[in-house]
């Protein structure tokens, strides 16, 4: 019975995990119908500003170093919303209503994202940053008279092209002339890790005779938080009440004065904050490195798909039930905690009782609800044709 | 020029067959094979998704799948100190300590059984994943969804299954035999790559009867409008099933001829990158077109062979960049862009080529010439 408590336990952080990267997910797809490959990838984002936060808080002494990680939750919400915002404004915005091709460019954006993250120098962000000045300076001030001719877009394309060429002569001039510490990746492809502050390591007490680790009751307690936030922020806040008005029917709301432009970014930034808070949290677990993302993304799309999208509710109960299964199927413990089975059912128990055999049986489980009910747990009501 | 258009596949086809073997050293030769072989996955990727409008998310199944027939063939077959262990199986059973083949290998000790379970275990396997998903009308990016999950219950499950399939290390077939010949050597992969290139006008071929005539229309209409079909009395499932399933057993033949000429097949066929890799190259090279899926993954495997050899840090930048670039700027890929008037129109934007008036088939339509004549008032 503990052991089932215990793997209980362990489902239900398993599960809070999967739910922290899932609700931005949800909001993401929920709302806008933007499939965001790159999720996983803003995750990686906000688990290296947690890194970055807790290196800013070493030098400040024991004391306020515990303090670090709030700061650091903050913190990643708000730069991974930003990188948010920033792709929707430059990228997600051309491609509304054409959710195979978000699927391909995020694909993109996320790749970028990672080789970012593993080669980023010095040398490279100065780069980056005489590609953009230029770039941006030279279409700007280009004469009205050019700018008007047809082939205006073709000729920025050129120039920012230039630019970018510019960009790598001055990244390889800066690394030839050879300055270690200046040409050194800031994290390079290595995992990091992040100490997690005392308060947060150890038990918090204990139920019935098993441990409560508090790294895992901070995540579940986090995420329920998170989840109420949401929950709060789509219901009862007026941007909620634009964003939903904006899912229903975007043309009607633009006629009635809503911003739909700003309604699209908030909603991109928000779900892209909400991927940066998990990020954080799963710095909590383990070392993280650039391909962190990789490893959630396909379960949050089935958390998603399996709860039926759009739907806060079913995103909670299908991450739950996976974690469940998860730690359940995978640790083998059913064997434990029932020796006396079946032969049968004791071999089918243990061919899944490894990781990765039991993401096969619950891919299996997922296709085949989905044969019972396609469109998830809770499907949205309408009237479609598509539905 | 009509003919001269027709001919121009079929000469640079000629030219890769007999001219490339002799201009180019064994290890480029080697690799071109290669890009020919994804071209054919290519060629199946595109039969679904630029005809169907379905984007499956889990070609790299089907591609393993075949891989890992042929492979298997090769090294029950193959008696040689490299492969064989002292039970007479493939050396890594004995590392896991099994002596009995697993039952479903058995076909495998033949030639000829191989070379059809090649295509039709793929093909089968599509088959049933796409009736269970299409029966359900499951489509759109649900679809995608769902086949990238499927790609990850094949990955986990082979990652997992040492006993059986070697797991992560995969089979390797560089130094198995095939025709009496080791199949990593320069005379076994020159074969490779010519039966590559005599397959590859196949597939080609195949897609080409598919597309053209009443099924292919049939494709076109569940891409453009699935709902619309159904109205007018087609059930959609069979026809997607069918197309779904060739695209299955194409990818099923490219992964075999991949895993020859590459010598290894692994579990990281079955990744989520690949397969999504594999659908850029036919949005490269130009969806719903049949050529641009062989131009597209041709040139961006050759594209990342130069840069990964130069800079392999730059690689991922552009992949990601290229993923971006087609999709905002250059939907119809680079085929359909000299063919669909991209590049005229921007030819005539740099005042090199005339700018057409009006749409240039209105322009020699006799009916819409003759108009102005008849309707301008006296």
């Amino acid at each position: 019975m503990e052991l089932v408590f215990s793997q209980l336990l362990d489902g239900v952080s398993i599960g809070s995990v999967l739910l922290l990267a899932a609700t931005g997910l949800a909001i993401v797809f929920g709302l806008m119908g933007v499939i965001n490959l790159a999720h996983g990838e803003l995750m990686m984002v906000g688990a290296y500003v947690t890194y970055v936060v807790q290196n800013l808080f070493k030098p400040l002494g024991e004391g306020l170093f515990q303090l670090y990680y709030p700061v650091a939750l903050v913190a990643a919400f708000f730069v991974t919303a930003v990188v948010g915002v920033f792709l929707e404004k430059t990228l997600i915005r051309k491609l509304y209503g054409r959710p195979l091709e978000t699927l391909l460019a995020t694909w993109g954006v996320s790749l970028i994202l990672i080789q970012f993250v593993r080669s980023v120098s010095t040398p490279m962000v100065l780069g980056i940053g005489v590609t953009v000045i230029l770039g941006i300076l030279v279409n700007r001030y280009l004469p009205k008279k050019i700018k008007s001719r047809p082939f205006a877009p073709y000729l920025a394309g050129l120039i920012w092209t230039a630019s970018a060429l510019l960009g790598i002569v001055t990244i390889s001039a800066i690394t030839g002339i050879g300055n270690r510490a200046l040409n050194k990746p800031w994290f390079g492809p290595r995992n990091i890790d992040v100490t997690a502050p005392k308060w947060l390591q150890g038990s918090w007490g204990s139920i019935a005779g098993i441990e409560l680790p508090g790294i895992r009751i901070f995540i579940i307690i986090l995420s329920a938080l998170l989840l109420l936030g949401v929950a709060w922020f789509l219901t009862k806040s007026v941007w909620g009440l634009r964003i939903r008005a904006v899912t229903q029917n975007r043309q009607m709301s633009n006629c009635l004065g809503i911003p739909t432009d700003s309604v699209d970014s908030i909603t991109f930034g928000v779900g892209s904050g909400l991927a940066g808070v998990a990020g954080a949290a799963i710095t909590l677990l383990g070392s993280v490195g650039p391909n962190l993302g990789a490893a959630y993304i396909v379960s949050c799309f089935m958390v998603i798909v399996l709860g039926g999208v759009g739907n806060l509710v079913g995103t909670v109960i299908a991450s739950m039930m996976l974690g469940i299964i998860q730690s359940i199927i995978g640790s083998g413990s059913l064997l434990i905690a029932f020796p006396d089975m079946p032969k049968v059912a004791a071999a089918v128990v243990e061919f899944f009782a490894t990781t990765s055999m039991s993401y096969v049986l619950i891919f299996i489980f997922i296709i085949g609800f989905l044969q019972f009910k396609p469109t998830g747990m809770f499907p949205q009501k309408g009237r479609s044709v598509e539905a | 020029m009509k003919l001269f258009r027709k001919l121009v596949p079929w000469i640079l086809l000629a030219f890769a067959f007999f001219v490339l073997p002799e201009i180019l050293s064994q290890f480029r030769l080697n690799l071109f094979g290669r890009y020919f072989s994804l071209a054919i996955v290519a060629l199946g990727i595109d039969l679904i998704w630029g005809y169907t409008g379905l984007l499956s998310l889990g070609q790299g199944i089907f591609f393993a799948l075949g891989g890992y027939a042929i492979a298997m063939h090769l090294l029950l077959v193959t008696k040689n100190d490299f492969t064989t262990g002292a039970n007479g199986l493939p050396k890594f059973f004995e590392n896991y300590g099994v002596d009995n083949l697993p039952f479903f290998w058995e076909p495998f000790w033949s030639f000829p059984v191989t070379l059809i379970a090649i295509w039709i275990i793929p093909a089968v396997v599509a088959g049933l994943v796409g009736y269970l998903i299409f029966r359900n009308r499951i489509k759109g990016v649900y679809f995608s969804i769902i086949t990238q999950a499927s790609l990850m219950v094949f990955y986990h499950f082979f990652n997992g299954q040492q006993k059986l399939v070697n797991g992560t290390n995969g089979l390797k077939t560089s130094t198995t035999e095939l025709f009496g010949m080791i199949v990593g050597s320069d005379d076994a992969q020159l074969l490779l790559y010519r039966v590559t290139l005599i397959i590859l006008p196949f597939a080609y071929l195949l897609c080409k009867f598919l597309t053209s005539g009443r099924f292919g229309d049939a494709l076109i209409g569940i891409r453009d409008d699935e709902a619309r079909v159904r109205f007018t009395g087609f059930n959609p499932v069979p026809f997607k099933v069918i197309v779904f399933l060739v695209a299955g057993g194409l990818a099923g033949i490219s992964g075999a001829l991949y895993t020859v000429q590459s010598g290894i097949v692994s579990p990281q066929y079955m990744a989520i990158s690949m397969s999504i890799e594999m659908v850029i190259w036919v949005a490269v090279g130009g969806r719903g077109t049949l050529i641009g899926p062989i131009i597209g993954a041709v040139l961006v495997n050759y594209l990342r062979s130069l840069v990964s050899e130069a800079l392999p840090e730059a690689w991922l930048f552009v992949q990601g960049g290229l993923f971006i670039f087609v999709v905002v700027l250059m939907p119809d890929g680079i085929y359909g862009w000299l063919t669909k008037g991209g590049a005229a129109s921007m030819l005539s934007a740099f005042g090199i080529a005339k700018r057409a008036k009006t749409y240039p088939s209105l322009d020699l339509d006799e009916q819409v010439n003759l108009e102005p004549k008849t309707i301008t008032p006296k």
